[in-house]
């Protein structure tokens, strides 16, 4: 018989590579056991809401007030929705284009965006651009187009920790470039050594791998480590050394458990050394709606910031995002309700943060 | 560990130990012995570990345009290209001064987003979503006046499939069982031949299934897929990011875009003779750009054609809702496949199903699956790997798909308010169809073909050798050229066909028919004294 196109053997290799353990083997043998009656805890996947934590409450009365805005007509809508969900509500619909059911720009609503770079100002100190935040459906769409922007073939290598979440190594693997590990120190607290990498990029180079890019996840997945501000430093400093695109994978931003490492993002210590580094640093930071405290999983938000890259790059990741069109808007305004959250005085802050 | 420990050197001892650095290399000349290169060492690591001088870095940037990866430079999408950049710099500039340009505001035909345009969505369809959205609500007794009862009832069901009733979990990475069952017995429903919620594949819109079967498809540019002329330009990007080679077949203008299979016979045999491994056909029915709704028997040949090479039939029938002419009908490809007797041994058939298109428009929701049919569990094992990497798709895209392939039925309390709600949208886009396919074929040199189907129109513009001739004087194509000089006109924007495909030496632009109804007159008549002055400045 003729082979056929979607026959095992002709399948690219480069999918047939590709390993993710958190949805893998062990987890298809525990769906099994679970539709058997057996009682399972599955504690593989950073999936709160389906651990029994509950959604925040704000968050979901305002997206599904936009969802059906004939309720904002309906004059006993103040019965079933404080009066801060409605104003929001009209907020976000006001900031689309056509409601929750028309494509978005395709980096996000522009006003969203506004919202995100409102909140890295206030976060980091140092005033962020719009224009270079672009909305995605969940932080691993974000990660997986700059990804395969950077890689252009097998000898184009990326840095990535050991232990690391298996996205990184996934993606490398489906975009055909090599993964250069740089292993963390388990006695010491998964801490990072610059020496480490600096003998990670020149094993690559005698390979005749370049290493182009350098992704940390901060605070860990799956070791839960925060790194310290000296440590940033050194990293950004080993980046402007070596050229690399540093890739900060900052989700976990929000699940700070002890007070002697505060969470410092990559941008704010950057732009703190000043120049040249934070002039010259190629830097891409992710976050999203996923973590945190809001655990809001399936609505699949998140973004990407980038700083000191240059326009014309930017083109063309804008042009890449364009093709599939826009990232899912009511996550947009998930994102929004997250990065400008409710105020003291507000109608619903009591309960925002007793929930919280 | 020994870590890099200096901080803070002064200047002036930094230039102290470059000196002593330069003079220890200039008396050593060229071997050294072990000691004098043990301070050398220990010099250059000094000296290189300052931090008031930063070393110089390694230049080679890593993120520019000389080095990115190629394929993101190669890959082109015209509906949101040069035009719509065009486009939104002038929406700035009305604004900015309004009353500055020929027109009031500007009108996007470019894209087919038609909530974007004032159409409105279906109320069944967003009583369920809010409430799936915001559960806690269900319980309350001021819901029953503001929602529907069957509404509620569906947001109960779709809810105990969920585990948890959370709608902010990820759910299983090819979708939600339940609605993946809904959506089964929706297709079943509609072809009359049974479907597997197990070949059903979930996604945050139709694109990303696109993407991933390409994925699999192309390992080399030695792969290729062939794609109808003209296309919808997702395929050509997608194909190209990927790296694999695009195997155009040409559409028949003539014959309303008919596909023969005598076309693709050439373009496959020419293809394999220049030792391409054509893997895949896509076929997009109803047409985007073109319109055009495929004749069973017509469909019978390309299943025919597939099974026969071997190739994977992709079929895109995201507009199976949209159609406005009495003597076609939507056939899926798989009901054509089964009616023929052919099974899951005989044709590897995919098809494509999105939330954005028929009568609900829900574009920004980002909904959509594929249904897979007829490979092995090596290959669906691969596909479900691949999804899991990014864990599922949005939960309230996975819920509108399923509410799309199971909509009110006869008897349902919001069956009579859908049912007019849906058939006031379809019955309208028919309208503005046909009155903007006239209008265009009023124009001198322009000819247009129905649109049996979908959302667009596709006139092809003779355009007049002065106007060609000063298009290439502005390093532009024709049919840009035209475009642009439509926009600055009258503030419509359209797609020059060249972002589709057209045979060479042709000129066509994609123009949606998505404006409100009232909006069409005023479109016309400012499409038609547009025309006719440029054809008055470039008649030859």
């Amino acid at each position: 018989m003729a082979p056929k196109g979607l026959d095992y053997e002709l399948l690219n290799e480069n999918v047939k590579k590709v390993q993710y353990a958190v949805r893998g083997e062990l987890y298809l043998r525990a769906s099994e056991l679970q539709k058997e009656g057996k009682k399972i805890i599955f504690t593989n996947v950073g999936n709160p809401h389906a651990l029994g934590q509950k959604p925040l409450t704000f968050p979901r009365q305002v997206v599904a007030l936009c969802q059906a805005p004939f309720l904002l007509d309906d004059p006993n809508v103040g019965l079933m929705f404080p009066a801060d969900a409605i104003a929001r509500a009209k907020h976000y619909l006001s900031l689309t284009s056509g409601g929750l059911g028309a494509y978005s720009d395709s980096r996000g609503i522009p006003g969203v965006r506004q919202e995100v770079a409102d909140f890295l100002l206030r976060r980091d100190g140092y005033p962020s651009d719009p224009e270079l935040i672009f909305l995605t459906d969940g932080a691993s769409k974000g990660v997986m187009q700059i990804l395969s922007t950077i890689i252009r073939g097998p000898s184009d290598g990326i840095l990535v920790p050991v232990p690391q979440y298996p996205l990184y190594s996934a993606a490398i693997s489906l975009f055909g470039g090599t993964l250069v590990p740089y292993y963390l120190e388990e006695t010491a607290n998964w801490g990072l050594d610059v020496n480490d990498l600096r003998n990670a990029v020149s094993q690559a180079k005698s390979k005749g791998i370049t290493v182009k890019a350098m992704v940390i996840i901060n605070p860990g997945n799956p070791t839960g480590q925060c790194l310290s501000e000296a440590n940033l430093s050194e990293i950004l400093r080993f980046c402007y050394q070596e050229g690399l695109v540093l890739l900060g994978d900052e989700v976990y931003q929000q699940n700070i458990y002890q007070d002697e490492r505060p969470f410092i993002s990559s941008k704010k210590v950057l732009m703190d050394m000043g120049p040249p580094y934070s002039k010259e640093v190629q830097l891409v930071s992710f976050h999203t709606v996923s973590k945190g405290y809001w655990g809001e999983c399936g609505q699949r938000g998140g973004y990407f910031e980038m700083t000191n890259i240059p326009p014309k790059t930017v083109d063309e990741i804008y042009k890449v995002a364009s093709i599939s069109l826009s990232p899912n808007v009511p996550a947009q305004i998930f994102m929004g309700l997250m990065v400008n959250p409710l105020k003291p005085g507000d109608i619903s802050y009591e309960q925002f943060i007793r929930e919280r | 560990m020994r870590r890099s420990v200096i901080g803070g050197a002064k200047r002036s001892s930094l230039f102290l130990l470059n000196q002593a650095h330069r003079s220890l290399h200039h008396h050593l000349g060229s071997s050294p012995s072990s000691s004098a290169t043990a301070l050398l060492l220990l010099l250059r690591r000094l000296s290189s570990s300052s931090a008031s001088s930063p070393p110089p870095p390694n230049m080679s940037n890593p993120v520019t345009v000389q080095s990115i990866n190629p394929k993101v430079l190669q890959c082109e999408y015209a509906v949101r290209g040069e035009i719509v950049n065009l486009a939104q710099r002038l929406q700035e500039e009305l604004k900015a001064n309004p009353g500055s340009l020929p027109f009031d505001e500007i009108l996007y035909c470019n894209i087919g987003n038609p909530q974007s345009l004032g159409q409105l969505p279906i109320t069944f369809f967003r009583e369920v979503l809010a409430l799936c959205d915001h559960p806690t609500i269900l319980d309350k007794a001021e819901t029953q006046g503001l929602f529907s009862a069957d509404s509620i009832e569906r947001a109960w069901q779709i809810l105990d499939q969920i585990p948890g009733r959370a709608t902010g979990a990820y759910s299983h990475s090819q979708g939600i069982k339940g609605l993946r069952d809904t959506i089964a017995a929706g297709i079943e429903a509609r072809d009359g031949f049974p479907a597997n919620p197990n070949d059903i594949f979930l996604t945050d819109g139709a694109s990303p299934a696109v993407h991933m079967m390409m994925q699999l498809l192309i390992s080399s540019e030695k792969d290729g897929i062939l794609c109808p002329i003209p296309q919808y330009p997702l395929y050509s990007a997608s194909i190209a990011l990927h790296g694999g080679s695009l195997i155009p077949y040409y559409l028949d203008e003539e014959t309303g875009w008919g596909l023969e299979v005598s076309e693709l016979k050439k373009q496959l045999e020419e293809a394999r003779s220049k030792g391409i491994s054509v893997r895949a056909l896509v076929v997009i029915n109803p047409g985007n750009p073109t319109g055009q709704v495929l004749a069973e028997e017509n469909q019978r040949d390309i299943v025919e054609f597939c099974k026969k090479e071997g190739l994977v039939l992709l079929a895109d029938e995201v507009y199976q809702e949209n159609i406005y002419v009495p003597e076609k009908k939507f056939h899926s490809f798989k009901k054509v496949a089964r009616s023929m007797g052919y099974g899951d041994n005989d044709l590897c058939l995919v098809s494509f199903q999105s939330v954005s298109k028929g009568y609900h428009g829900e574009c920004g929701k980002r909904g959509g699956y594929m249904e897979i049919t007829g490979f092995s569990p090596e290959v669906r094992e691969q596909i479900y790997k691949v999804a899991s990497v990014n864990l599922c798709s949005n939960i309230s895209g996975q819920i509108l798909a399923s509410l799309v392939m199971s909509p009110p039925k006869v008897g349902d309390e919001s069956y009579e308010s859908y049912s007019a709600e849906k058939d006031g949208i379809l019955e309208s886009l028919a309208r503005r169809a046909k009155t903007l396919e006239d209008a265009f074929n009023s124009l001198e040199g322009i000819t247009c073909n129905k649109a049996e189907g979908a959302m667009y129109l596709f006139p092809r513009i003779r355009l007049p050798e002065k106007a060609i001739k000063a298009a290439e004087a502005a390093k532009t194509a024709p049919d840009l050229f035209y475009c642009r000089h439509l926009l600055n006109a009258t503030g419509v924007v359209v797609v020059p066909g060249s972002g589709f495909g057209q045979v060479p030496g042709t000129w066509h632009f994609r123009c949606t028919i998505l404006p409100q109804e009232d909006k069409i007159p005023a479109i016309v008549s400012r499409l038609t004294d547009f025309h006719k002055s440029f054809m008055d400045e470039y008649r030859d």
